[in-house]
């Protein structure tokens, strides 16, 4: 860390090199923006019209609603639609619209899905959590049981193992969520699972957990027993209000850090054994096959990742002049310690404001002043977490899984800004 | 607070020196759970370990089998279940692709054990109406796959003694990651 000791403004304002300035320079010098990041071209210069009361200061509005909705002119915030099994198109995911958002947290509507049969419309009144195995006492749980229990807050990211995969086979110019957005990031509110295995026992023997959705596909993934008497959460409650039917409603499992489909949607069942279940979302589905025929199986933990939303592919900047830089970095080791962002390629970093609170397992959102010329500029960011794991470069994440693998890509992101502002996907 | 869930839960945490919330909360529960029924436990305990342990009574062969699948299955993964003019998985082939640059990952090249096959087919297939098969039925269709990838001869008849026997041909294909393997 450094610029702890004297005002940042009186150090050398140039952190990097194509302009990055000091991360708190906004902070002590309070400069404005150039512009905002944006699709559309440039403003053509207008003569300033005459000044007048908007309508909506001239006349009542809107009333009083049941469920608050975004701005009329927010409708085109939507989840990124992926492309749907064609045979049954409730089969797929759609992405969050990372370049559209700010701050950590996603609205609860615009959270990842990943379905792998589809939605099912569960009564909570008719839904039981069931605990049995290797345990003293098999127990199940309804949900006016599980209300009573003490609840735990955290604020944890969900990420599916194929994000960014398509920055992995190719340098796809579609926005940043298109590419990146199978990440999410909520506060979840549940009863810790180490409190029911506790109220069931464990027998000798006891190392994995099998954990049941009640989907149609009653899809099945194995959690080690460490993992879940850690940090485990059966979630009932996403960002305060009862979890979405798509995240799982009535409740999911929250496994902190690891890929998302281990976080166990409608969890229904949860069967204590010896070993893991290797379903087949855990052989055919979610391995890593490995140059030479093997296979990883059980890569739970999400690697330190991050990428810049803003600017990011497919926006324009309208003019020269200062930018604020900034995206999310995150980890499923711990908490992010640390951001760099690029200017130039990759030639001289700076690090970036980490915007609190940073937290483990957590999205975190960096920001870092940037004076842009006008001139060509790459950009990209690289994160570390508190394990000391470093974002890898696209060759070096490639080579720890292969070309053929499809899974926990993390690859450094680089965005080209031309003369012009325009901001397109390439690779350093 | 159970002692022997600490004691168990202290010794994994230390075994694995990467837990985040070592610190074990202590907060009073109203222990409301209530105790499943032998019935109970019986229907709901459908997973299928990998030594074929929990696999109902029922069997099939691979020609009863390839009735149910031209019925039920064909319509979404093809008359052979080859076909790779699909975004389906293909079931059939890829053996011995593995270790080349174009792998073809099916349950035939890629999955460890037979018993994923039913395991998967009893509780997901078909897509269009999961869980209506019976188990002689998901048996029959296991073993049609199984023999449409060479895997098994035609005469043999699947039940829970024979399909955990049946060696896949990656069967000692994976490895655990290191954070799981312990």
């Amino acid at each position: 860390m450094s610029g702890s000791k004297t005002d940042p403004a009186a150090e050398s304002e140039h952190m990097a090199g194509n302009g990055l300035l000091h991360r708190r320079l906004f902070l002590t010098r309070g400069l404005t923006l150039a512009g905002a990041f944006g699709v559309a071209g440039q403003a053509s210069a207008q003569p300033a019209p005459q000044p007048a009361h908007p309508e909506w200061m001239k006349r009542q509005g809107g009333g009083l609603s049941g469920y608050g909705r975004p701005s009329k002119f927010e409708e085109g915030v939507k989840r990124i639609a992926g492309q749907p099994n064609p045979i049954f198109p409730s089969v797929g995911s759609t992405r969050t619209p990372l370049e559209k958002l700010n701050g950590m947290i996603t609205p609860n509507g615009l959270h990842f899905e990943r379905h792998h049969s589809s939605v099912p419309a569960i009564d909570p009144a008719a839904h039981r959590l069931m605990i049995h195995g290797l345990v003293r006492a098999p127990l199940a749980w309804d949900m006016s049981a599980l209300m009573r229990y003490p609840m735990t807050s955290v604020i944890r990211f969900i990420e599916c193992s194929g994000n960014s995969g398509a920055a992995k086979r190719s340098v796809p110019q579609t926005s940043v969520g298109q590419i990146h957005g199978l990440v999410s990031c909520s506060e979840w509110t549940g009863i810790k699972l180490s409190h029911l295995l506790d109220e069931t026992g464990l027998l000798d023997g006891a190392s994995w957990i099998i954990a049941e959705g009640a989907e149609a596909a009653s899809m099945v993934r194995s959690i080690p027993l460490e993992t879940a008497l850690d940090d485990v959460i059966v979630a009932l409650y996403q960002n305060g209000e009862r979890i979405r039917p798509e995240q799982g409603y009535p409740m999911r499992l929250l496994v902190p850090g690891c890929e998302g489909s281990v976080n166990v949607k409608w969890v229904h069942r949860i069967k204590v054994v010896s070993a893991p279940g290797d379903s087949r979302d855990e052989t055919g589905q979610y391995t890593d096959l490995l140059p030479g025929g093997r296979a990883l199986q059980y890569t739970l933990l999400m690697d330190v990742k991050s990428v810049i939303t803003h600017p990011s592919v497919g926006m324009k900047l309208s003019q020269s002049g200062l930018y604020e830089v900034s995206g999310l970095a995150w980890s499923g080791h711990g908490a992010i310690r640390r951001v760099e962002v690029t200017a130039d390629g990759g030639k001289s970093w700076a690090d970036a404001e980490l915007a609190g609170p940073v937290l483990p397992k957590c999205l975190t959102r960096f920001r870092i002043p940037w004076a842009w010329t006008g001139g060509p500029a790459t950009l990209a960011s690289r994160a570390t977490d508190d394990r000391g794991n470093v974002q890898p470069t696209h060759e070096v994440a490639i080579a720890r899984y292969g070309e053929a693998g499809a899974y926990h890509y993390n690859g450094i992101q680089p965005w080209a800004v031309s003369q012009a502002g325009e901001v397109a996907n390439v690779r350093l | 607070m159970s002692a022997f869930r600490f004691a168990l839960a202290a010794g994994l945490l230390l075994a694995s020196g990467c837990a985040t919330e070592m610190q074990p909360d202590t907060r009073p529960t109203p222990k409301l759970g209530q105790t499943m029924t032998e019935a109970e436990l019986a229907f709901w305990d459908s997973s299928i370990l990998v030594d074929g342990s929990n696999l109902p009574a029922g069997s099939g062969s691979s020609a009863q089998g390839l009735v149910v699948y031209a019925q039920k299955c064909a319509a979404c993964h093809g008359v052979t279940g080859a076909e790779t003019d699909t975004r389906l998985t293909p079931l059939v082939g890829g053996i011995g692709s593995l270790a080349t640059a174009q792998p073809v990952r099916t349950l035939g090249s890629y999955w460890p054990h037979a018993t994923i096959i039913f395991d998967y087919i009893r509780r997901a297939m078909p897509y269009n109406a999961p869980k209506s098969l019976s188990n002689d039925e998901a048996y029959a269709l296991t073993a049609y796959l199984l023999r449409a990838n060479g895997i098994i001869e035609e005469t043999l008849v699947l039940d829970r003694t024979t399909l955990p026997m049946v060696k896949m041909p990656n069967r000692d294909g994976f490895v655990r990651s290191a954070e799981s393997a312990k």
